[in-house]
């Protein structure tokens, strides 16, 4: 059984100018110790989508459902919400340090936080921080849990967060653009830290980003995001070997060459649509290149791709149109492909 | 909905109309989308209904002089006083009763707000001006200038407001000039400070340095790219300044330091009434009402131009 | 239209021999031991200290090239940036525009410089003036320089606008009512109003989704063939420089580390931090990612204020010997590369070589860990 299962997750909002529809009827799983990613351009919904699971979204209207454990998130009291924040599910966020208290050295925060679901003595708490932030690859953890968050650069504070959000060893993590203010080489130190995580406790991660290159890092499944809606939904290669949906091709084209040639891009034209608007049956029909009638009258399901049933799309294009850009046939990657036999 | 025939061979490239915002050439102005703003803000619409009506009734207070018969500082000694020489209330010749001289509190009221949305409108245009002048220069030219400024601003806001007003007063004497002169003395300081701060903001953003990539003068950035930016600010500043301006005129006025009789002005008909309030509570409490009415209007107003141009959504404004 | 101009897509081989720092007719630009010192407030007392944020840079930008600028976060390359445009007043060094010395100019004296060089900035949202409408930013250039009168500065804007592939009928929008894509159109359209000959980039997609970047990445390179633009691309972005540039120059710690023609920065890497930073980069393709040696790099940029002596990358290189400590390497030709191939490291990696057997070597509290 799925350790998360969202179904048909809708949200939105009232704003002066309208409604907007943030998420327009997501579906998908988690699986117990599996890195989800979740890709999608701006207002895309995939931040909105996941913090409404855990409650987060203020002044949000929410209807479908998402079980976790036997409870639905969506519908849980907010009494049961705080038991399942932090216990059970650990989030970490893009800026590392709005989520930080300024006023209280690390260890304190990492120690209270156990200790506000825990019964355990303050020394006890203190250890298990020390260990957490050794884990997490904090130099010198022993003395730098007295530190002050801004004592630490912006990828330690990641780090920190991800020790935090890891106190209680939830069966969840989610980590919503963990790395996209950082550097290259502090996002490599980050993303490692998150998988050595996940191997020690077996938790499951839903990774929301906006870069492909992360995905292919770390992620087991994804899903491709587009105004609201899930697009494709497939295990890491077929994303990018044999991706189904034009807007999961268009987002491929458009990355520059790994060759580095320096040919005109394929970007996908125009813009994504205002979620105040009413939108065609597949959003992406006023920029998709293979549009045709049936796009704009009837809603296009999740299906199946053939043949693989894990691998979906919300697409009318036949089923077995999953193109092969495969791996073999592209570069081999001589840039960053290993030196070392 | 897309047009422009791109020069260059770039047909992917070709723009579209924003999604959501219908097609229309005319683009909207921050300004007007935060008048738009307003004016779905009920509360601050019928503030500024209130704040016109205020302003009306000023400007005909002599209608209301004549409708009664009662110029502003005729003395009915007769009519308007009992034969204890108390005020009469109510009636139906004074409709909100007289004060202890027997003048029409009503028609008093009605002058007496030519004198306070006076006085309020141009202390705070005077406050505002040097305020802005001052913060502008502080925030653009920084260095010494600013420094300079800045403990200027510093040692005015720490003069004790009141007890400098009586000794200037005491020295050049009371009078409406004055009064507008020494609250404009005194409240540009924070004006400034704010301008200064905003200023200090606004000349690191990217538009600021992209304008002097181009190789624009300091002047031209500082009246384009920073002021405009600016100003809305200010405007906010201002119609939540005007309320207070009015209680201290009004406050001055009370402890006999703004006009003197017998101007009808709200501050002195209370002061006026202080001996008399128990016998007559329309002495106090119609002057009262006027100008709690009047400030809480600009004040509601104020905080409704406030929401309008600082809308949580989108970073526009 | 690329036969106007010997496209700067030219193999290096076209420029043999060239030197980084040495002036030609065919340097546009020649920058020569830039320093540029910032004074903060000292953390402790009030001591005053200076971040060293470009610290001795030496560079050439030739005509109709793309020359890239990549660093991680306070390397120095926006300040740098703002060196060569004389956006900043350099602490000591030379700028030298078309062959004339442009680093003690007055802003006033500046003003001319200006209509040869031009800026496009990062954030589409913070680089428009939110109050104005958006014909009179791409037409700033002209009313700042006097040019034209407002009817053929509206018609030369709205000429502008269609070449960047916006609709010239938006002319009286506000920059809110347009998508992040489209506001960075606009600082484009402003930036070649004045046709300058140098365009340099700060960033200028990497606040843009991957759809839309790729969309202002073909309009810069189709507007550089057509006008013969040369850009400085500044980028955290490998694979977006990689796609730009003709050169790559790779900043760490306020200086330049190696500069080289794109391909051979990318196959003939010699510094250990050049090949630190490629193989971080996300790259979108699971099975180079899964195979791929990453190293990743222990401990964190050191503060530019109290730099590391000599070689400003020793304490975190796997590849680290007492003398990179005391001395430091000077930005030369290393391993028999030719001139266009400058590093300064006094162990260069071979080609082929690994970083990580080092590791053993030096232990596991530096260098790379996996």
């Amino acid at each position: 059984m799925a350790l998360l299962e969202v179904n048909d997750l809708q949200v939105s909002f009232n704003t002066p100018d309208g409604v907007v529809r943030a998420v327009r009827g997501v579906s998908f799983t988690v699986e117990a110790g599996q890195t989800l990613g979740i890709i999608g351009e701006s207002g895309s919904g995939k931040s909105v989508a996941t913090q409404s699971l855990t409650g987060l979204v203020a002044g949000a209207t929410v209807s479908g459902t998402a079980m976790f454990d036997g409870l639905d998130l969506l519908h849980a009291s907010p009494r049961e919400m705080r038991r399942i924040r932090g216990r059970q599910i650990g989030m970490i966020f893009q800026d590392p340090l709005s989520s930080l208290h300024p006023c209280f050295t690390v260890g304190w925060q990492i120690t209270e936080m156990i200790r506000a679901h825990e019964q355990v003595s303050r020394k006890k708490a203190r250890n298990r921080a020390v260990e957490l932030l050794d884990l997490v690859r904090i130099p010198n953890a022993r003395s730098r849990v007295d530190d002050y968050p801004h004592q630490f650069s912006g990828g330690m504070r990641q780090r920190v967060m991800i020790a935090m959000a890891m106190a209680l060893n939830p069966a969840l993590l989610i980590a919503d653009e963990p790395t996209t203010a950082l550097d290259v080489t502090v996002q490599a130190q980050v993303l490692q830290v998150m998988q050595d995580v996940q191997r020690e406790f077996g938790t499951a991660i839903i990774l929301i980003t906006h870069d492909l290159g992360v995905i292919a890092d770390v992620a087991d499944e994804v899903v491709v995001m587009y105004a609201g809606k899930v697009m494709e939904r497939a295990r890491r290669r077929d994303i990018f070997y044999q991706y189904h949906h034009p807007y999961t091709e268009g987002l491929l084209s458009s990355l520059p060459a790994r060759g580095g040639t320096r040919e005109r891009l394929t970007p996908i034209p125009g813009n994504p649509p205002s979620l105040l608007a009413e939108l065609d049956p597949c959003p992406f029909v006023p920029r998709c290149p293979y549009v045709f009638d049936r796009c704009r009258s009837e809603v296009p399901p999740l299906a199946p791709v053939h043949p693989d049933e894990q691998h979906r799309s919300a697409c009318w294009l036949a089923p077995d149109r999953a193109r092969s850009r495969g791996s073999a046939s592209s570069d081999p990657a001589p840039d960053i492909a290993p030196v070392t036999p | 909905m897309s047009t422009g025939s791109a020069e260059v061979d770039a047909p992917a490239d070709v723009d579209q109309d924003v999604a959501g915002v219908a097609p229309r050439v005319q683009g909207r102005s921050p300004w007007l989308l935060a008048w738009q703003r307003l004016r779905r803000d009920r509360v601050a619409m019928i503030s500024l209904v209130v704040i016109v009506l205020i302003a009306v009734i000023a400007v005909i207070a002599p209608v209301f002089a004549g409708i009664t018969g009662h110029p502003p500082n005729q003395q009915y000694l007769q009519q308007g006083t009992t034969t204890a020489g108390l005020p009469v209330g109510p009636n139906g010749t004074f409709w909100f009763g007289a004060d202890d001289l027997g003048r029409d509190i009503l028609v008093r009221i009605a002058y007496g707000a030519r004198i306070s949305l006076g006085v309020g409108v141009a202390a705070t245009l005077l406050t505002v001006a040097i305020g802005v002048v001052v913060g502008l220069a502080a925030g653009f030219f920084r260095g010494a200038v600013d420094t300079v400024l800045a403990r200027f601003v510093d040692v005015i806001l720490s003069v004790p407001f009141f007890l400098v007003a009586i000794a200037l007063v005491s020295i050049a004497g009371p009078g409406l000039t004055m009064t507008v002169l020494v609250i404009g003395a005194f409240s540009w300081a924070s004006v400034a400070r704010i301008v200064r701060g905003q200023v200090l903001s606004i000349r690191e953003r990217e538009y600021v340095e992209a304008a002097r990539s181009l190789g624009a003068t300091d002047m031209r950035i500082m009246f384009v790219d920073v002021l405009p930016n600016v100003l809305a600010q200010v405007i906010v500043y201002t119609t939540l300044l005007i309320p207070v301006v009015i209680v201290t005129q009004a406050a001055l006025s009370f402890l006999g330091l703004g006009l003197q009789p017998p101007t009808a002005d709200w501050g002195g008909m209370i002061a006026e009434s202080q001996n008399f309030y128990q016998v007559a509570w329309w002495f106090p409490v119609f002057p009262g009402l006027a100008l709690l009415i009047t400030t809480l209007a600009f004040n509601l107003f104020g905080d409704g131009v406030r929401d309008a141009f600082d809308p949580r959504s989108g970073r526009a404004a | 239209m690329t036969d106007r101009n010997p496209h700067p897509g030219a193999s290096p081989a076209d420029n043999p021999g060239h030197e980084a720092t040495q002036a030609t007719s065919e340097t546009l630009l020649h920058a020569e031991d830039v320093r540029k010192y910032f004074r903060v407030r000292g953390g402790a007392g009030a001591s005053r200290a200076e971040v060293k944020a470009v610290d001795g840079v030496s560079i050439d930008v030739r005509r109709g090239e793309t020359l890239g600028l990549v660093g991680e976060t306070g390397c120095g390359k926006s300040t740098l940036a703002r060196c060569l445009t004389r956006l900043y007043d350099l602490t000591s060094g030379k700028v030298v525009f078309e062959e004339r010395d442009i680093s003690d100019l007055s802003r006033r004296e500046l003003r001319p410089v200006r209509r040869e060089m031009q800026m496009i900035f990062q954030d589409p949202y913070g680089s428009l003036n939110p109050r104005r409408r958006v014909g009179s930013i791409i037409g700033d250039p002209f009313s700042i320089h006097n040019i034209g009168n407002r009817k053929d500065r509206k018609a030369k804007v709205q000429d502008l606008m269609e070449l960047v592939g916006l609709n010239p009928e938006h002319y009286n929008r506000f920059p809110a009512e347009f998508s992040g894509g489209q506001r960075q159109r606009i600082g484009v359209a402003r930036a070649l109003a004045l046709r300058p000959r140098l365009i340099v980039c700060d960033e200028p997609v990497s606040a843009l989704d991957v759809s839309i970047q790729a969309q202002v990445l073909n309009l810069l390179t189709d507007l550089q063939r057509e006008f013969d633009l040369t850009y400085v691309f500044i980028t955290h972005d490998l694979s977006v420089v990689r796609h730009v540039s003709d050169r790559i120059a790779v900043m760490y710690l306020g200086k330049v580390i190696e500069v080289a023609p794109t391909d051979d920065i990318f196959e003939t890497t010699r510094h250990p931090y050049t090949k630190a930073l490629l193989s971080a980069l996300p790259v979108p393709d699971p099975d180079a990612a899964d195979s791929r040696e990453r190293i990743v790099l222990t401990g964190d940029l050191p503060s530019p204020i109290n730099p590391p002596q000599a070689c400003r990358f020793h304490p975190r290189c796997p590849k680290a010997q007492e003398i990179c400590a005391r001395e430091e390497p000077p930005l030369v030709p290393v391993l028999g590369d030719d001139g266009s191939h400058l590093t300064a490291c006094h162990f260069p990696l071979e080609v082929g070589e690994s970083l990580r057997p080092a590791v053993e070597a030096t232990g596991p509290e530096r260098g790379v860990t996996r």
